[in-house]
């Protein structure tokens, strides 16, 4: 360190609010893409997680849960596409938590940036990895057998309504990262939400096989109409009947519709939330 | 010219074993282009007075100006304002050095090609060039440290906020890191730091602070704060602590107030009002009751001494309660 004089720095230029926004939001976003790259233990649990839900469960159930009109493998696939961006999601909790931990939540606070950048740099990051996680699934998926039978459109279509609701489920466990003391309890307090809502639905067997009460809350969970729409837009589902409830019904409707409701109120509480938070 | 001005600050924390009363009416004033330093030990309410005026925390009531903008109902543009480093490094640990300093620097909305510059001329400053290029994960507590401290320089800024800056520095770096603050107020900038250490108050700040249990309890400059508890005291070392119970009885005689003893029992030493006699006196009488000495003098107060006769504690000893999450935080 050298006590030499520090040049003035050059005046901030003048932004208009937007490409403000979109400057902090991008920066943020890189920040968390590089982060992606030098950690790889976070990369390889996003990659090797589904590669193994898709060999274990390909192989170790297809052959007990029978499927009326497809194979288990046709079946499953959806239902883990699912189960993943779900799971996915929660790294923009912990990751949150660990900001706040670490004191680099106090920096940008302090600094005169979009209020919403830190949150949507963290989410888009969560996104990119998802986006690595369903292209590597996809990729496992099709060696173990499965088979996209739509049209290229409505394969699209279904990737980017998975991609989609793992975005606005980010911004929810984003929330509950700024509101818990360490990152230990996000992972804890995560696995106790996403374990029910993902294997208490159509995911990974037929949801007429389930016991009342919980066939009940399986047709009405939001992860099941997910499931339902990604394998109706792959076409992978079977001939057997869809529960007589709408949001079953209307999969991909009911899916846009929880994707708005999830951001229109979760986006401001966060943002919100982020405005008040400090280290300790 | 006031650029800080704060009144009536309180804020209260919950805790489990109750509220804690972090500030209980401060009141602080900051001329332009000096430097403020706030002293008191871990729990006075120091990071909570800079985070408060960094907009980083709402204070329970009270009301803070800075640069005449009201921190409370236009944080934003004292955020344009103010550089900060806060208590501890707030650096991505998986970017480098520089790419810390780059989106800081972009975050200030600096654009590309000067924020490069500016992280470039920042890593030579602060000497981190051989480190520049490496995730900061890897770096030592010192140089997570100067990061932070350089992000908080990114942008020139008119005031800003070090809270407990040398804290964890090798001392190389602290007596760097106080060559850059003074270059700093020498081109106007204004600065409010926090500090336990009475050495950094002393060497940097034009007036100080003291504060404890959240609320300023004296403020002049180190020479007013030291009048304030008499002029010289008179210092002696002995050959045998047996004579220390002999010795503090002559050292009460000629003393302004009571003696202190030094954890060895060899040191002794007293407030005196008027120093040249009663250390003249002092040396005659120890010399009558056959005391031998290593060492006796006179010497000015120090803000220890301050500390002491102010808060009736010592500064270091203080509030240990947060040393434990300081040691977590730190790794």
């Amino acid at each position: 360190m050298t006590a030499t004089a520090t040049r003035p720095a050059p005046a901030p230029p003048t932004w208009n609010p937007l490409s403000l926004w979109y400057s902090d939001g991008w920066t943020t976003t890189k920040r968390n893409l590089i982060k992606i790259k030098r950690t790889p233990d976070m990369l390889v649990f996003a990659v090797i997680q589904p590669i193994m839900f898709v060999l274990l469960f390909s192989q170790v159930y297809a052959g007990a849960i029978a499927v009326q009109g497809t194979d288990y493998v046709q079946f499953l696939m959806a239902g883990i596409f699912a189960q993943t961006v779900v799971f996915g999601s929660t790294f923009s909790g912990s990751a949150m938590a660990q900001d706040l931990k670490d004191g680099i939540i106090d920096r940008f606070r302090s600094l005169p940036m979009s209020s919403s950048a830190v949150l949507v740099g963290r989410t888009n990051g969560d996104l990119v990895l998802n986006t690595i996680s369903m292209i590597i699934m996809m990729a496992t998926g099709f060696l173990v057998g499965w088979r996209v039978n739509s049209s290229m459109g409505e394969f699209f279509a279904g990737l980017g309504l998975l991609l989609l609701f793992s975005y606005a489920f980010s911004w929810v466990m984003a929330l509950l990262g700024m509101s818990v003391r360490s990152p230990e309890v996000i992972n804890n307090a995560s696995f106790i939400i996403l374990f029910p809502i993902t294997f208490i639905s159509n995911a990974f067997v037929p949801i007429e096989t389930l016991p009342d009460p919980l066939r009940v809350f399986a047709e009405l969970n939001p992860v099941s109409a997910l499931v339902q729409a990604a394998r109706e837009l792959f076409g992978n589902e079977g001939s057997a009947p869809v529960p007589d409830v709408w949001t079953l019904q209307n999969p991909v409707l009911t899916v846009l519709i929880g994707v708005v409701v999830l951001l229109v109120v979760f986006v401001p509480l966060c943002i919100r939330k982020f405005a008040s938070i400090s280290s300790r | 010219m006031t650029i800080i001005e704060a009144f009536g600050l309180t804020k209260t924390y919950k805790s489990k074993s109750g509220p804690v009363h972090a500030l209980a009416g401060l009141d602080l004033t900051v001329p332009r282009g000096t430097v403020k330093a706030i002293l008191g030990p871990n729990g006075a309410g120091k990071t909570t007075v800079v985070k408060i005026l960094t907009t980083l925390i709402r204070p329970d009531t009270g009301t803070a100006v800075v640069d005449g903008i009201n921190v409370l109902e236009d944080p934003k543009a004292v955020r344009s304002i103010i550089g900060v480093s806060g208590q501890y490094a707030a650096v991505d640990e998986n970017l480098t050095g520089f790419e810390n300093l780059e989106m800081v620097g972009r975050l200030y909305h600096l654009g590309g090609a000067a924020s490069r510059r500016r992280a470039q001329e920042l890593i030579d400053l602060f000497e981190l060039t051989a480190a520049g290029n490496r995730p900061v994960k890897g770096f030592s507590g010192g140089m997570r440290r100067r990061i932070d401290l350089a992000g908080a320089l990114v942008f020139n800024p008119k005031i800003l906020f070090l809270d407990e800056p040398t804290t964890g520095l090798d001392p190389r770096s602290r007596i760097a890191l106080w060559g850059v603050i003074n270059k700093l107020v020498d081109n106007g900038t204004t600065v409010l730091l926090t500090t336990q250490y009475l050495e950094e108050a002393d060497q940097l700040a034009d007036s100080i602070a003291v504060i404890d249990y959240g609320k300023v309890i004296a403020e002049g400059t180190s020479d007013e704060l030291k009048a304030q508890i008499g002029g010289h005291r008179v210092v002696i070392a002995l050959v045998d602590a047996a004579d220390a119970p002999a010795a503090r009885e002559v050292l009460a005689r000629y003393g302004a107030g009571e003696p202190q003893v030094s954890s060895d029992g060899r040191g002794l030493d007293v407030a005196v009002t008027d120093g040249p006699p009663a250390l003249q006196h002092v040396l005659a009488d120890l010399r009558t009751a056959g005391i031998e000495l290593h060492d006796a003098g006179m010497r000015r107060p120090t803000l220890d001494d301050v500390f002491l006769k102010l808060t009736g504690h010592k500064a270091d000893m203080a509030a240990g309660e947060n040393e434990d999450d300081k040691m977590e935080k730190v790794k």
